[in-house]
Formats: C-alpha cells, structure tokens, sequence
C-alpha cells in the first residue's frame, strides 16, 4: 500500500507516514500552487499520510482573464 | 494546526497572514475581509448598483456569492465567447454559471458574441487576423468593451471583476519588468468613472488566488475548474508560478509587491506625460466608448472588418 495523490490527470505516489509538505516537495509540487483534500476535506500541509491515503490535489492558478 | 478563533482543527492556513482557519471561520473571514477592502479602496456603497462581471471560474462565482451575502445589489453578466477546446468550455462555464445563479435567485445578463456579432471569439480573432493564431487580445478587448456597454446601457453604478492577487502581482510584474509607466499608474483596485466608462473595481484584489479556491470548494460552488484551452503556456501562468516560487521561501511576498507597489503609486513615483494624460479624449462614433484616437474604437473597427465594411 502507499499514499496516492492526483493533479488533474496525473496520479503519484509516495511512502505513508510523512506530511502533505513533505509529499509535496518530493513530487515538486508547489504547496502555493495547489490545495489538498482527502475524503471531500481540505487538509493542510503538516497533516500526516497514512497508508491507503487517496489525496485530490486541486490547482488554484489559472491563466484566463477571470 | 488549530482554528484561531475557535480551537478546531484548521481547513485553511495563510502563512502570509500568520492565521489558520476552520471551515466556519473561514467562510466568515473572506466576506468579512471583503467588506473591508470595499470601505477602504472606496469601491461602491450598498444604494449602488453593480454588475458582477462573471465567467464561471471560481473567482468570478466567489465575488458575486459574497457581494449576495453581504447584502449589495449585484446582478452577473456572462459572456458566451464560443470557445470549445474539445470539452465545451464556454457552454460548460455558461451552464455553471446560470445554474449558480438561479440558485441564488439572482439576475444574469448574457452577451453571446455569436448571437449579439453573428462570431465566436476564436473565429472573430480568425477573420480579423489580430493575436497571431490566439484569440486572447480580441478576447480581452471584447470584454472590456461589451462589460462597459452593458454597465452604460443598463444603468450600473459599478462593474466588478473577481481579479485577485496572484492576477494582480502577475499583471504587476510583467508591467514592471518593461517599466509600463502608462498602465502602472492605472493598475490598482479602482479605475474611476470617466466619460463614456464606467467604474471598474476588483474587491478581491488583496486574495491569493488559492485562498479564492479554498473558499469557493468550502463554500460548495460549481466553477469551472478546467482551464480555457487557450491559457496553456501562457505568460500569466508562468509569472504566478514564478512568483509562488518566491512566496514559498518568503510568505507575504506577493502581498507586499501589490500592496506596497499600491502605496507608492499613492505617493506619486509614477506620473503621466502630457501626452498620456491627453489619451482617450475621442468618442467612437459607432458605440459611443471613448478611443484614443480619433473615429471608430478598436471593437467596432474589428467589427467593420469582419462584416467586410
Ligand atoms: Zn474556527
């Protein structure tokens, strides 16, 4: 088992037990660029992943002229 | 982290503001915050009335959901610009955006450019060989354009638009960087009205952009979450994920690039020419919108080419 994140149609991996950062970091995703929620529920960065963690990464940036 | 306000945990964390916030607080503060910027930049009173320029993204949604819930008169206008991108993305943003609206029992105003101009936006940049195979320049011109003919014709006070700061800073950076003296003295949260304009504001310009995000998903509202096929690779983009490089070593950075940008223009570091002062001093004889130069507008001429005149 692992922790799997998702980022529009990309899906990634990481080893349970580390923070949402750290994932993050790893993966080079930028915390400022994206939000995270797990089970409908935002969580933040120091939030602990456990094994069978399924995250749903939202981008926030958009390029069009709002 | 914990809630400051309550002690539960914390949805929402601002580093730049040093404030964690729970669902229910937070849904709070960003209208809350809203008012205040509306009092402090002066934007518009609640006997005004304003028309909510909406586009089916969360930004757009967000302002015209807190503008309703603090009680101001605000309708939406939405325009259909054509624009498919292979999943229908401006019938999607239409759809969205009417159903939020009939939801909230509130008024929308559609412009559809092909119904209203006989073209989509893609086809009108196509026959009219601006943009350089993009539609976004005749894209932003018909906007600005049809938002001000609609705010004149309908009697609005007050067009606002659901820019935030990441828009801000990246608009900011790209006019600092070739020192747009001209448009960095425009840029701030208020345009006033000047003949034939009308007043133009921007009550979420002190947001991040991810706290527009957090606030629209905490509050349930549908926005179009895909991004117009024609955004891909743009400057935009690359200059907000640039300056979230920044803001990643150095939380509050592109807050304090807006916000001290603003007081400094306030201060007088930047001035007009003569001649810039004297710009937009023409009426277009077609539409009635002022021009810098003399006859048609940009919009109306584009018009006559398309229609072959
Ligand atoms: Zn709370």
């Amino acid at each position: 088992m692992a922790v799997k994140l998702t980022l529009r149609n990309r899906e990634f991996e990481v080893r349970p037990g580390m923070t949402l950062h750290s994932a993050l970091e790893k993966l080079d995703i930028l915390p400022e660029s994206v939000l995270a929620t797990r089970g409908g529920e935002l969580i933040l960065e120091d939030e602990i992943l456990r094994d069978g963690d399924e995250v749903v990464l939202v981008a926030v940036i958009s390029g069009g002229g709002a | 982290m914990k809630c400051r306000k309550c002690g539960q945990k914390a949805s929402v964390n601002m580093r730049h503001h040093k404030l964690a916030l729970c669902r229910e607080h937070y849904l709070e503060w960003i209208p809350e915050q809203t008012e205040r910027f509306i009092k402090k930049y002066r934007m518009f009173t609640r006997d005004e009335k304003v028309l909510v320029a909406v586009s089916g993204g969360k930004d757009s949604l967000a302002l015209w959901d807190v503008l309703w819930r603090l009680g101001y008169q605000a309708d939406g206008m939405y325009i259909a610009l054509g624009i498919d991108g292979g999943f229908g993305y401006s019938s999607r943003s239409q759809q969205l955006t009417e159903k939020f609206a009939a939801e909230r029992g509130l008024e929308l105003h559609v412009v559809d450019m092909e119904r209203d101009y006989g073209r989509s936006i893609p086809l009108l940049a196509e026959s009219t060989h601006r943009g350089k195979g993009k539609p976004c320049s005749v894209c932003g011109l018909s906007k600005r354009h049809e938002m001000n003919r609609l705010a004149r014709d309908l009697g609005y006070d007050v067009l606002a638009t659901g820019h935030n700061l990441d828009d801000e800073a990246a608009v900011l950076f790209s006019n600092t960087l070739n020192w747009a003296g001209e448009y960095l003295i425009r840029q701030g949260p208020v345009l006033p009205e000047s003949p034939g304009l009308a007043r133009k504001v921007k009550p979420l310009c002190r947001f991040y952009e991810r706290e527009m995000a957090a606030y629209s998903l905490l509050r349930g509202i549908e926005y179009i979450y895909e991004e117009c096929p024609f955004a891909e690779g743009s400057t935009t983009i690359f200059y907000k994920e640039l300056l979230n490089r920044l803001e990643e070593k150095q939380p509050g950075v592109k807050l304090s690039f807006y916000v001290k940008f603003l007081e400094a223009r306030d201060g007088g570091l930047f001035t007009l020419t003569p001649e810039e002062a004297k710009a937009a001093l023409h009426t277009c004889p077609s539409c009635g919108q002022p021009t810098s130069a003399p006859g048609k507008c940009t919009f109306c001429r584009m018009l006559d080419v398309v229609s072959g005149k």
